[in-house]
């Protein structure tokens, strides 16, 4: 990027929240996907909605990419550079603005931590459920953006469900505000489903207003094992169809356990093909009764060993340990390559028993974990960057998988997003109309294509120059540019 | 460019590839960084801090003043390892770096550097010249000159700055414990253990107090102690600032002099001294005169507070009315990830009531020579821990750190509560001796 551009974001910015050098480079090229990175031009902390608008007006007339960036735990790319980007950082504008009791609602500010906010919403009895794995450090503007999922989807929904408004900035420097307090609001198209989710394509958010619910008043959590993996898949079929809707019902394999139990040691079982962790809440005797029907499905599904508790403090440490389940696996090889194929739920038990094939013919270890409760299963390949061989191998394993998933009315992605990482794929999900019109959207709200382009979709592949790929190495710093 | 003489340091200090690699840049680590916290940037963070390293490994990035600055700023607090699941071992890799910034051609020594040399080189790795100079530190912080220098330090620019680092310097004990403290030390009654004891060299002349509590509460757990004469500082805060091979030298000397000695468990009351000395076998893995030497002595170190909840609860404690909190010192419980003994210790205590500190494993800026050497950094970390320590309501704070009881000490009188720092031992000590 010439300087004199450079100088211009640097005005627009202000000294103290621009910064390109390596350091600073190198240290926004990555997000949480492996063998993914491409250096930025510059990074830049905005301070203030106006400072959003004259970049994007800047963008637009010289003809950079502005890249919107939260905590960068990403698991698809979404905030990874691309060639001649700057990239938006909203870490620093993370304020909590408001909590209103009366219409239990949240305001607050992109950058704002989710786990900062549950903790501050449940010391008033209330509750923002969304709870992505990385809830302890990314952010509310990064959720909204990917329409991030978590452990509770399953009877609370993802974050789109407590989505009520949001101000943003147009790539064309507008400012939108959409949506409000009201619980119903059917005034024009229901844009507020489109901008969730469009992973930073379609705007940059300044302000999100989110709905809460009250707590509930008591949970039991179940942890179970099995010896054999196909039972812990036909438990969680059995559960659903049995019309009983747990607040959490996660599935871990044989190798996930292994790695979690390393790491945190609170004595889960080495031995077991699966175990499943069960949690459901409410009020009163609601809980029991469904605990009590839950307990009867694994037992007729030869369940080993199903401990139940109603202590919030082994819940804590099961959910903890189910969260760190990603990240765990990566002491057995250094790339953990994470796939988030989703099925039907009823079809659950035969995606578990793919994603088995799948590692023994492509001669892969899997690890295998995921919210079995919404059919979103989580393989993750663990492989060694520095083996082409394997990589491959991965590549093609993931293929099969997504394949599988797909005919079995399945989706590539259930809560990551497509990013970079599942772009290619996208089209055998929803066709070539549905791709179509994602880029009519994108091609009207965006017609020069400076904001996060190529991620989701390839608009224009001259202008957008070359996006990162798989295993592209950084070029060393010869000089500062 | 890299040098070549930059080139050869890389590969000598910096882990290897297998351990540069294990980091999957998830940024489960973030959420636990004091620094990334104070400026929510990546390059502030272990995640971020782990990619520059990796860039300079591969030739990438130059050793920058950015790049220093940046693995200086890192208290060495090892919260992320504890945060990070995957088992990523990032304080091997910062202080590689460490070493590599010390040791490169590039770096120019100023005042402060030098400083910070001629106190671990030549004060802290001596241990007569650290009594010589904690011997006239006694004086100097007795006497009317004390006054004189804080009233001339006042009238320079950043005053408040450096009285505040000048009240930073460990208060020093009238007697060092190394001079009350026999070689060996018999059991007060029917002999069971075989101990030998670290005094340390900041508990030593610092907190004498506390190397005496140690003996006398081990005394009456059927021990019999040695603590030999001979000991040398064990090269932790070397370490951990770039030092590696004076920090080598000195732990030499600790292996040869200890394996004089017979015991069963070695027992330190600094948690930085205990972290580092249970890593010795690390330390000399390749080296085949030491190797076998620093496996038995690293196995046998032990945490005073990891050693009381293993043996018998003490029939002679006696009740304190007291309301406590604790504070987890990071050398306790991210390098040694010991946190339910020294709870378990302080409740076998009647009548005592501990109250839980929020975030209390979140370091409190002391961080070895931090709070001297980054000031500015080190008290803001510090306020978050005041005013977590101040929520509890606590009578007494307790720690297992020497570096935290100053720095805590330090921040309770600058931030005005009421609240006494104690060491999880004389709280022991104190129930022991108690005639309620």
């Amino acid at each position: 990027m010439q300087k004199s551009i450079l100088d211009k974001i640097k005005k627009i910015a202000g000294g103290n929240n621009f910064f390109d050098s390596p350091e600073d480079r190198l240290s926004y090229s990555y997000d949480g996907v492996p063998m993914l990175q491409q250096l930025p031009e510059a990074v830049v902390f905005p301070q203030k909605s106006e400072q959003i608008s004259e970049l994007l007006q800047l963008a637009n007339k010289e003809k950079f990419a502005v890249i919107p960036r939260g905590a960068g735990t990403g698991l698809s790319g979404g905030s990874i550079p691309t060639n001649n980007s700057i990239v938006l950082v909203m870490t620093k504008w993370n304020n909590l603005l408001e909590i209103d009791t009366a219409n239990l609602t949240a305001s607050v500010e992109p950058g704002l931590v989710t786990g900062v906010l549950q903790k501050e919403v449940e010391k008033l009895g209330l509750f923002y459920p969304p709870d992505p794995g990385s809830m302890n450090v990314c952010t509310i503007g990064g959720n909204v953006a990917e329409n991030a999922g978590g452990l509770r989807g399953l009877k609370y929904g993802v974050t789109k469900n407590y989505v009520l408004g949001v101000e943003m900035i147009l790539p064309s420097g507008e400012f939108i505000k959409i949506g409000g307090k009201n619980v119903k609001d059917v005034a024009g198209y229901n844009l507020k489903d489109i901008v969730v989710g469009s992973e930073g394509t379609l705007g940059i958010f300044t302000k999100i207003l989110l709905k809460l619910i009250p707590y509930p008043s008591r949970s039991k959590t179940i942890s179970v094992n099995f010896k054999k993996i196909l039972n812990s898949g036909s438990s969680v079929a059995d559960i659903i169809s049995s019309r009983i809707t747990p607040s959490m019902l996660e599935f871990l394999d044989n190798t996930t356990m292994n790695c979690v139990e390393d790491y945190t040691k609170i004595g889960l079982d080495r031995n077991s093909e699966a175990m499943l962790i069960i949690e459901v809440d409410g009020s009163g005797s609601s809980v029991d009764e469904d605990a009590e029907l839950i307990m009867n499905i694994l037992k007729k599904n030869d369940a080993q060993e199903i401990k139940i508790s109603e202590k919030p403090a082994e819940a804590l440490l099961l959910k903890a340990a189910r969260r760190s389940a990603f990240s765990a696996l990566a002491r057995r090889k250094p790339t953990t390559i994470l796939e988030d194929a989703t099925v039907p739920r009823s079809e659950l038990p035969v995606m578990i028993e793919k994603v088995r094939e799948a590692a023994f013919t492509f001669n892969v270890a899997i690890g295998n974990f995921g919210h079995a409760g919404d059919g979103n299963l989580h393989p993750t390949c663990l492989t060694d960057e520095r083996d082409s061989g394997e990589i491959t191998r991965a590549h093609k394993a993931f293929d099969f998988i997504f394949n599988e998933a797909i005919k079995l009315g399945g989706t590539i992605t259930g809560e990551h997003g497509t990013g970079l990482a599942k772009k290619d794929f996208l089209e055998n999900t929803v066709g070539k109309e549905g791709i179509e019109f994602m880029k009519k959207i994108k091609m009207v709200v965006d017609p020069n294509n400076i904001l996060n382009p190529g991620k989701i979709l390839t608009i224009a592949p001259r202008c957008e120059g070359t996006l990162p790929k798989n295993r592209e190495q950084i070029p060393e710093f010869h000089s500062h540019h | 460019m890299i040098s070549a003489k930059d080139k050869a340091l890389l590969q000598k200090y910096l882990p290897n590839d297998d351990v540069l690699v294990q980091c999957m840049h998830c940024g489960m680590c973030l959420a636990v960084c004091p620094t990334y916290e104070l400026t929510k940037m990546e390059r502030s963070s272990p995640r971020g801090r782990i990619k520059l390293i990796k860039s300079v490994a591969e030739g990438k990035l130059e050793l920058s003043n950015l790049f220093a600055d940046e693995m200086n700023f890192c208290l060495d607090c090892q919260a992320c390892e504890t945060a990070c699941p995957a088992g990523v071992r990032y304080s091997k890799m910062v202080e590689g770096a460490r070493v590599v910034i010390e040791q490169s051609s590039e770096r120019s020594s100023i005042i402060k550097n030098t400083i910070k040399k001629f106190l671990l080189n030549s004060v802290v790795a001596n241990h007569k010249r650290l009594k010589l100079f904690a011997r006239l530190l006694y004086f100097y912080q007795n006497s009317f000159i004390r006054n004189l220098i804080r009233k001339i330090i006042s009238i320079l620019p950043h005053s408040k700055k450096n009285i505040e680092i000048e009240s930073l310097t460990p208060k020093i004990s009238k007697v060092f414990s190394s001079s009350v403290i026999e070689e060996k030390t018999l059991a007060a009654d029917k002999p069971k253990y075989k101990i030998a004891f670290s005094t340390g060299c900041i508990m030593d002349v610092a907190f004498a107090d506390i190397n005496i509590d140690t003996i006398e509460v081990l005394k009456k757990h059927q021990c019999e102690i040695i603590t030999p004469k001979q000991q040398v500082c064990c090269g932790s805060l070397h370490a951990h600032n770039g030092q590696i091979d004076k920090a080598k030298e000195l732990a030499k000397i600790n292996l040869d002099v200890f394996s004089e000695f017979e015991y069963d468990f070695l027992i330190s009351n600094s948690a930085g001294c205990g972290a580092f000395m249970k890593e010795y076998d690390h330390l000399f893995i390749d080296d085949p005169k030491y190797a076998e030497k620093a496996k038995s002595f690293s196995m046998r170190v032990k945490d005073i507070s990891e050693f009381l909840a293993t043996i018998e609860p003490p029939s002679q404690l006696h009740p304190l009315d007291e309301k406590i909190t604790y504070h987890d010192a990071c050398h306790l419980c991210h390098s040694q990830k010991i946190t339910a003994e020294p709870r378990k210790v302080l409740k076998q205590i009647p009548d005592i009531k501990l109250i839980e500190l929020q975030e209390s494993t979140w370091c409190c800026g002391s961080a070895g020579i931090y709070n001297v050497t980054r000031h500015d950094d080190a008290e803001k970390i510090l306020e978050r821990k005041m005013k977590n320590l101040e929520d509890t309501g606590a009578d007494i704070v307790v720690t297992g750190n020497p570096g935290c009881i100053g720095q805590l000490k330090y921040g309770i009188e600058k931030h005005g509560l009421q609240m006494q720092v104690m060491h999880t031992v004389s709280l022991v000590k104190k129930s022991m001796e108690s005639k309620k």
